[in-house]
């Protein structure tokens, strides 16, 4: 019963997706809403993405050179922080912060407009709500998500960089040159292809719980929507791993 | 749907509810086009309940909803917008978009669906605002203003397309004394100017019942009990609408009302510390 319960939920979800996706170019209007999203998902969400990178950059760099220092090889620390960061933490840490930051107010926004008639309002005046609330978001995330990692991944890097480099004394010159010689557009297309992938997933999974809140078994009004924003979060990162999982195996 | 004449509404046999729990159990009742019909009951009788059905916001479990000629929810898609575009709605709660300034609110059917120029729109807005007095107010958003600020607002969201049919939530409740005398005035006013207009009016407020009212529909534990003029209803001895229309308390028996002697002296305890 659980096992159906999930299928169908998911089978909602992948509907609520095509839904929104077709209703992102139903007019001009569109384009204004999408920016604005793409400021409150993309804008706002670079400090904390700028922080986490420099530290996950600099824990890299500290760890890979005790490790490679071992073998005799920390002239390869630039090519391991690297591909790490481009072809895995990269993505999915972007991800999980951005669900932290955006996808659980994405739910909790569109949850408080569910319990407040604000839904339906909508549509009694004959303004399609997903059109109106939830492409934007979709489109904005697909945007924003490869553009977030991208920061994520430099920044990541000039971490390892100060650490492996500054701290630890590699040579700089072997650092960058490491990184140019091993990173090829296979790992940069993988990347970016999950960073588009957890896009779609924190978007859509944010926007169904809060969409739905008032059909939640758990809670009504305040209650729900709280539990639709917790849902949104753990859904979404686990989600997240698990398809990191599947695209890494299928282009490994 | 050519046809611009007044629409009625007529209910046939309704059975509303939630999931498995009946809320209005065989309601069947009509409601005059071009007349304002209240739609009476306590609080917890069905009344928002009755309103989503009729926006076509939920499906009846049995029983159908007929707006002048069509059977909502036996239309196709296209024509069941059509239907809808009709209705102007005053929720409950106002249901402002948060993100939107009072302005923005009123204007959006008329920026999503119609190409008018900005400055239309904004001497409309500003036009309908005033209406509800609230035209200093266009820069505001939702949640700076009171309870009944929003309910206005909502109600001038209501009728900014002038819609043939306006169905307003509980429209006065929670508004001083002097705006509910102003809204009531405002309804009989919309009658005035637009002959054709159904105006349905939830509420429990027996004095803009009796202001407002052509026609009422009480509602009461799952059932409509009075369907009917007002002159009627004013007139009547059935002990239900009697002791709702007298606001009498009826034989309620008040238990007694103090604590108990050992809660009252914990607390005697609490106040002298
Ligand atoms: N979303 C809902 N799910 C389940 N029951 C509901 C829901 N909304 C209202 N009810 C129940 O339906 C009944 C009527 O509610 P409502 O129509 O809001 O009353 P009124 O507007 O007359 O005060 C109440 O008993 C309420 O508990
Ligand atoms: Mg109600």
């Amino acid at each position: 019963m659980r096992t159906l319960a999930v299928l169908s939920e998911m089978g909602a979800m992948f509907l609520f997706l095509l839904h929104g996706l077709v209703n992102i170019f139903t007019s001009t209007k569109q384009l204004r809403k999408i920016v604005h999203q793409m400021y409150f998902i993309g804008s706002k969400s670079l400090l904390v993405i700028s922080l986490i990178g420099i530290f996950t950059g600099m824990v890299l760099g500290l760890q890979g050179y005790y490790t490679l220092v071992k073998f005799g090889s920390e002239g390869l620390l630039g090519a391991a922080v690297a591909l790490s960061l481009i072809r895995e933490l990269g993505p999915v840490l972007t991800a999980i912060m951005v669900t932290g930051r955006a996808g659980s107010s994405m739910a909790a926004e569109i949850g408080v407009m569910r319990i407040s008639d604000q839904i339906d309002a909508l549509e009694v005046m004959d303004i399609n709500p997903i059109s109106y609330l939830v492409s934007p978001r979709f489109a904005a995330a697909i945007i924003c998500f490869p553009l977030l990692t991208a920061v994520f991944d430099v920044i990541g890097i000039i971490g390892g960089y100060l650490t492996g480099v500054a701290l630890l004394g590699i040579n700089p010159g072997i650092y960058f040159y490491r990184i140019e010689s091993s990173v090829n557009s296979h790992d940069i297309y993988e990347g970016f292809l999950k960073a588009l992938l957890f896009g779609v997933i924190v978007a859509t999974v944010s926007c169904f719980q809060g969409y739905y809140t008032h059909m939640r078994k758990d809670g009504v009004g305040p209650e729900g929507v709280s539990n639709a924003t917790t849902s949104a979060v753990v859904m979404s990162c686990v989600l997240v791993l698990i398809t990191d999982y599947i695209v890494t195996s299928f282009l490994l | 749907m050519a046809d611009h004449n007044g629409w009625d509404i007529r209910m046939e046999n309704l059975v509303l509810g939630y999931d498995d729990t009946v809320v209005l159990d065989n309601i069947s009742a009509s409601l005059p086009a071009g007349k304002i019909s209240v739609i009476l009951g306590g609080s917890g009788d069905g009344k928002s309940t009755l309103l989503r059905h009729v926006l076509g916001l939920k499906r009846p479990m049995a029983g159908k909803i007929f707006l002048g000629p069509h059977s909502l929810f036996e239309l196709s898609s296209g024509q069941f917008r059509k239907v809808r575009r009709r209705m102007g709605v005053l929720f409950q709660d106002g249901a402002l978009l948060g993100s939107l300034t009072l302005g923005q609110n009123v204007a959006l059917p008329l920026t999503e669906h119609t190409k008018l120029d900005a400055a239309t729109v904004e001497s409309i807005v500003q036009h309908k605002l005033a209406l509800v007095g609230l035209d200093k107010y266009a820069d505001y958003y939702p949640n700076q203003l009171s309870g009944g600020m929003r309910k206005r607002a909502g109600l001038a969201r209501a009728i900014v397309t002038d819609p043939p049919i306006l169905l307003c939530d509980e429209p006065t409740s929670g508004l001083d004394p002097i705006n509910s005398a102003q809204m009531d005035k405002l309804l009989l006013d919309m009658k005035q100017h637009f002959p054709d207009m159904t105006i349905i009016v939830v509420s429990h407020d027996l004095q803009s019942l009796y202001t407002i009212a052509d026609h009422v529909l009480v509602l009461h534990a799952g059932k409509a009990v009075y369907n009917g003029g007002l002159e009627p209803l004013r007139q009547t001895t059935d002990p239900y609408l009697r002791q709702f229309l007298d606001r009498s308390a009826g034989d309620m028996q008040t238990p007694d009302l103090r604590l108990g002697q050992e809660a009252r002296d914990a607390l005697r305890a609490w106040l002298d510390k």
